[in-house]
């Protein structure tokens, strides 16, 4: 018993982390049909962030707010650079031009900062544990699971029930439509990078919460994980790649149950074996998603 | 109210449009004949702000609208409907409706009246609602189309074919309704297959062909013309 409630936390709260990080890189894929490479760097950004505000003597909420805000303007500011002068050319010039700002954000953290790991600033809460239904566990894993609960119901809110959520799901389904419907497209991508960057930042603040350090890779393997969920979950499906999220935890957290200590470094390499398996299945995702049209 | 002058619209290397020039007086109803590729629905395309055009003006009540993004043009009182039908299939009847009057985003009160003069106009849709429009039928999506453009008060509806694929006794409601919008003050550009029905609603008649204005006139003068119906309009008369 106590193992099983220790299992499900641990699936909610990886899961938690990895359906918000796929929800940032989909919900840009979604209006753009074009996958955002820099999207890790608004994960790297926010703990630079938070490494430089770490001596400010701010109270740390202030510091995380801040640092969230910063991977907010980050995720517009990738539009404005890479997307947005060269949108209506060509999908390859864009995909190049998402490339080219990850790197030139990891390259500014390299020279400005270092190559070495720089410690962020976390609150006391964050390394401590609870006993919780009877077992023990890091309370930031409980944080992650409320934090992911929150921001999915205040998500579904926006889309469900906002003008503006509204008019993004039209986006993603017909964007010249929607524009001829007196939709502003600048404004629809801005926002959908906001909300991506915005993601981004409270994923960030979790998942370095784990690791209590920042380094100018540190975008990469979130970028992965949000990627093969959202491939995993259905490209074109909100919902999906919450579901991928979720999926890929379970895969990930089961393994880590399941395998002999020496098998356990290779434990990417079944989860991976398990994808291929999905998508052979089912090439398309697990859940379809509406029909799209073209990009405009 | 509309004149369009010299418009050239290209897809790459091929011309679509070529030096095509049209004119519509407010409160007329004036259709866009032709065979199939002739170039109708990139007219309306490039006048909706859809897509670019590579030479011509389109001017709008005296303005120049011809470099117009579509959210520019539905401000400026254009609303288009086009031939794909294209409602948002995961997003309910209402939704739908709801973003036809995005441009009127401030105008709370008028566009929940509206929204309601539309339910009463098409009946059907009332009844759907809350389903997702793509559960709808053809003729009810064409519908739902028609109220959604509707919904931003546009002057000038440009409509894309909307008896496509739809079966006669939802063709013949189709063009009651759109009846119904020219005697509400609504200018209309039609783009039909179905030369016949639509020259009896329409004023004026512009007969298109490789791109080019082929023939126009009054819709009483294209429809005695029975060669321009043979070489334009197909069997259908």
């Amino acid at each position: 018993m106590t193992m099983s409630i220790q299992f499900v936390i641990d699936v909610l709260s990886l899961g938690g982390a990895y359906a918000l990080m796929a929800l940032g890189l989909v919900i840009v894929y979604g209006i753009l049909k074009l996958v955002n490479f820099a999207y890790g760097e608004l994960i790297m950004i926010t703990g630079y962030a938070l490494f430089l505000l770490g001596d400010s003597g701010l109270p740390w909420i202030v510091m995380a707010i801040v640092a969230i805000f910063a991977a907010i303007i980050a995720g517009i500011a990738t539009d404005y650079v890479a997307f947005r002068p060269i949108r209506s050319k060509s999908v390859t010039a864009v995909l190049i031009t998402s490339f080219a700002f990850s790197t030139l954000l990891q390259n500014a953290a390299l020279l400005f900062i270092s190559p070495r790991p720089r410690n962020i600033p976390l609150p006391d809460i964050f390394s401590t544990t609870v006993e919780f239904l009877g077992v023990i566990t890091p309370v930031r894993n409980l944080i992650t699971i409320a934090a992911t609960f929150i921001l999915l119901t205040g998500f579904l809110l926006l889309m469900r029930y906002t003008v503006l959520g509204i008019a993004m799901r039209a986006a993603a389904s017909n964007f010249r439509m929607a524009r001829m419907l007196g939709v502003p497209a600048n404004l629809i991508i801005s926002s959908a990078f906001a909300i991506s960057g915005f993601m981004a930042g409270v994923v960030a603040i979790l998942w370095l919460g784990r690791i209590g350090t920042v380094v100018p890779g540190i975008g990469l393997e979130p970028l992965l994980i949000a990627f093969i969920a959202t491939v995993l979950g259905g490209m074109r499906s909100l919902g999906g790649a919450v579901l991928g999220g979720f999926l890929l935890a379970l895969m990930d957290t089961s393994l880590n149950y399941l395998l002999p200590q020496d098998l356990l470094k290779f434990r990417d390499a079944f989860t991976f074996s398990f994808v291929i398996l999905i998508l052979l299945w089912r090439p398309q995702g697990l859940i379809k998603g509406p029909v799209s049209g073209e990009r405009t | 109210m509309l004149n369009v002058s010299n418009l050239s619209v290209f897809y790459g290397a091929v011309e679509a449009v070529s030096d095509l020039s049209i004119k519509i007086g407010r409160g007329e109803l004036a259709t866009l004949l032709g065979a199939n590729g002739a170039g109708k629905s990139s007219t309306l395309l490039a006048i909706a702000g859809g897509i670019a055009s590579s030479s011509g003006k389109i001017i709008l009540n005296g303005t120049d609208v011809t470099t117009n993004t579509p959210e520019q043009m539905v401000r400026a009182g254009v609303a288009m409907v086009p031939e794909t039908r294209d409602v948002f299939p995961d997003l309910t009847v209402d939704e739908n409706l709801r973003l036809g009057a995005y441009s009127r985003l401030g105008d709370k009160i008028k566009v929940k009246e509206d929204r309601e003069r539309m339910m009463d106009l098409f009946p059907r849709l009332r009844k759907r609602s809350t389903q997702a429009a793509g559960t709808l039928s053809g003729g009810e999506q064409q519908m739902l189309v028609i109220a959604r453009a509707m919904m931003s008060r546009p002057e000038l509806l440009l409509l894309d074919e909307p008896s496509l694929g739809l079966a006669p006794v939802i063709v013949d409601q189709i063009f009651l309704m759109i009846a119904e919008l020219k005697s509400m003050g609504i200018t209309i550009l039609l783009v039909e297959q179905n030369a016949a029905r639509a020259l009896k609603i329409a004023d004026h008649a512009f007969v298109m062909r490789q791109g080019k204005v082929a023939a126009s006139g009054t819709a009483a003068d294209i429809m005695k013309n029975q060669n321009l119906s043979e070489l334009y309009l197909g069997e259908d008369k």
